[in-house]
């Protein structure tokens, strides 16, 4: 590598390499359609691409790759779920994310920060206690810690008593991450188009076909497409896109927003979440603090910001750290997200044959990226959902076997 | 500040109210399938553009219905649960029909 680096300095001209290859005509037939190109669309176009071989996919997204929450969220990395289904699922995630640089030959600035999980009353510190056991069994690095060890992570930290809701103690979970969100799609977009891949873009599906409970393929605004195998990834459209599909899901659409400050020197390593005080921050590389906290308090199909928001989370952040008062708020932006009753995802087969969900991403689908476009691909690909994600299915909702992990998602992403 | 016009307080500010959710008329607890019920617990419709949903305002504890455009984020209109529901909807089923199904529902309805 070294040596590469050095011939490449030497050079005397960079032609610029272009990113994505140009994308050749919407074909009238696919092997695999995979509707939404967002993160987890093209995640799992790249490993259907390489671990399997399936090449004559092509991505479809209404808007632009990655312009969904992909673009949105505030990018944080973490295993602490509370659920040994949920601390599996995620801890696989982490073990792809910290290749993932390598494997995509793309940096997506995978930085391990540390990740705490504040506890201001008795019940908290118990949920923490009880996370950081399960994360444990299962080979996760979660603690619970005291003041004096947050004081050493945080020195910036307001940990007195004298506030509302003094900070009794922490959830610790050292590999607590973040990345380039935009990264992580246009890598896994480009290491997908080179292995044949197509990526289409502002090709809006508007319906399903199909016959005998079977899907044949797409109608979509620039035609039909036929197809062997559809996998449907799009987030807070989930339930309109099934509901063409013909079936239904326990899902809600929520707006979630965030906001980030002015860029300030590097003061604050870990990210930093309270559940009570329904906030969560981080510093990103360029200095800016990422902010935010719950989903909005009722379903909206729209992006929009509103005051209330921020009043609340400022409120509240300003308990945490109230230097922050003097620092100006610079962009602010929401998501539609797919919330599910029990907080965790539905994955894997639907009641139409050949027509494959990843959905119900909620607040918490960034991280799953990764795992869950892999096993997505070996799902379609095999025909049969492995073990990891198979108790995601929709299925668990008409069993009344929920995943319950709001304990460990409503907050912290 | 968004402004929801409650059927009793008049227009009040929409944080002193909860949202709960899709008007659904249950299916009848002593008689359904439990894929029926879990339908009725879980399963949304979740639409975008005109909806017909419960809300509460917290401080008066009184439940009414509401008609929003969820795109545009306007509430068309709003009036009391009566106008929909002019009979007593009756809960308790019979003793050998309520298992697990029925209370389970219960604890993640919470609506009247
Ligand atoms: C403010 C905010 C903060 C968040 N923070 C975190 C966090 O810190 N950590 C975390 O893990 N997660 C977080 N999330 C959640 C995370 O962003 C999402 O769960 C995840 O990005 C979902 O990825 P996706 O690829 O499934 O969906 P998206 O990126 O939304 O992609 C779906 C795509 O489908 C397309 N589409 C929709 N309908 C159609 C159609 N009919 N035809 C064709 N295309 C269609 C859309 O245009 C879109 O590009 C956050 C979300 C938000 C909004």
């Amino acid at each position: 590598m070294p040596f590469a680096l050095l011939k490449y300095g030497l050079k005397r001209e960079y032609p610029a390499e272009r990113h994505f290859p140009p994308q050749p005509e919407l074909k009238s037939t696919y092997d695999v359609v995979i509707i939404g190109g967002g993160g987890h669309g093209l995640a799992a176009a790249y490993y259907l691409a390489k671990d399997y071989g399936i090449t004559d996919v092509a991505v479809l997204d209404k808007g632009y790759l990655g312009g969904g929450n992909t673009a949105r969220n505030t990018a944080i990395i973490r295993a602490n779920y509370l659920t040994p289904e949920g601390v599996r699922f995620y801890a696989e995630s982490i073990a792809l994310f910290k290749e993932l640089s390598q494997e995509l030959d793309f940096n997506v600035l995978y930085s391990e920060r540390g990740h705490l999980t504040l506890a201001h009353t008795d019940a908290a510190v118990r949920t923490s206690r009880w996370r950081a056991e399960v994360n444990k069994h299962l080979g996760v690095d979660s603690e619970l810690i005291f003041p004096d060890q947050i004081r050493k992570l945080v020195p910036s930290l307001n940990l007195s008593e004298d506030v509302r809701y003094p900070i009794l103690g922490a959830l610790y979970h050292p590999p607590g991450a973040i990345a380039r969100h935009d990264a992580v799609a246009w890598g896994y977009a480009a290491a997908a188009a080179r292995r044949g891949v197509e990526l289409h873009q502002k090709v809006e599906v508007t319906g399903v076909l199909r016959a005998n409970g079977r899907a044949l393929g797409v109608e979509t605004t620039r035609g039909t497409v036929h197809c062997g195998r559809i996998l449907q990834a799009v987030s807070g459209s989930s339930s309109l896109v099934a509901a063409m599909a013909g079936f239904r899901l326990p899902i809600h659409t929520v707006p979630l927003q965030a906001c980030v400050s002015q860029p300030l020197k590097p003061f604050l390593d870990p990210i930093v979440v309270s559940g009570s005080l329904h906030t969560y921050i981080s510093q990103s590389a360029r200095g800016e603090l990422v902010m935010g906290g719950e989903t909005d308090p009722y379903g909206v199909y729209a992006d929009r910001s509103t005051l209330e928001f921020k009043e609340g989370l400022i409120a509240h952040m300003l308990e945490l750290f109230p230097f922050l008062a003097e620092i100006k708020v610079l962009r602010q932006w929401a998501g539609m997200v797919d919330m599910t009753p029990d907080f965790s995802p539905v994955m894997g087969k639907t009641p139409v044959e050949n027509y494959y969900i990843d959905a119900g991403w909620g607040t918490w689908g960034f991280k799953a990226t990764p795992v869950s476009g892999k096993r997505m691909a070996e799902t379609i690909a095999t025909g049969r959902v492995p073990e990891l994600i198979e108790r995601f299915r929709l299925g668990r909702f008409y069993e009344f076997k929920q995943i319950g992990e709001r304990g460990a998602a409503s907050v912290g992403h | 500040m968004k402004i929801m016009p409650c059927p009793l307080n008049g227009p009040r500010n929409i944080s002193e109210f909860v949202c709960g959710g899709e008007v659904v008329i249950p299916p009848d607890p002593a008689r359904c399938s439990a894929a029926e019920w879990a339908d009725y617990v879980f399963m949304r419709d979740n639409v975008a553009g005109v909806v017909r949903e419960w809300w509460y305002h917290v401080a008066t504890a009184y439940w009414f219905i509401a008609e929003r455009d969820t795109v545009t984020d306007e509430i068309i209109r709003t009036y009391p649960a009566s106008e929909l529901f002019s009979k007593r909807v009756v809960f308790t089923a019979p003793e050998e029909a309520s298992e697990a199904g029925a209370s389970e529902a219960g604890a993640s309805g919470g609506k009247p």
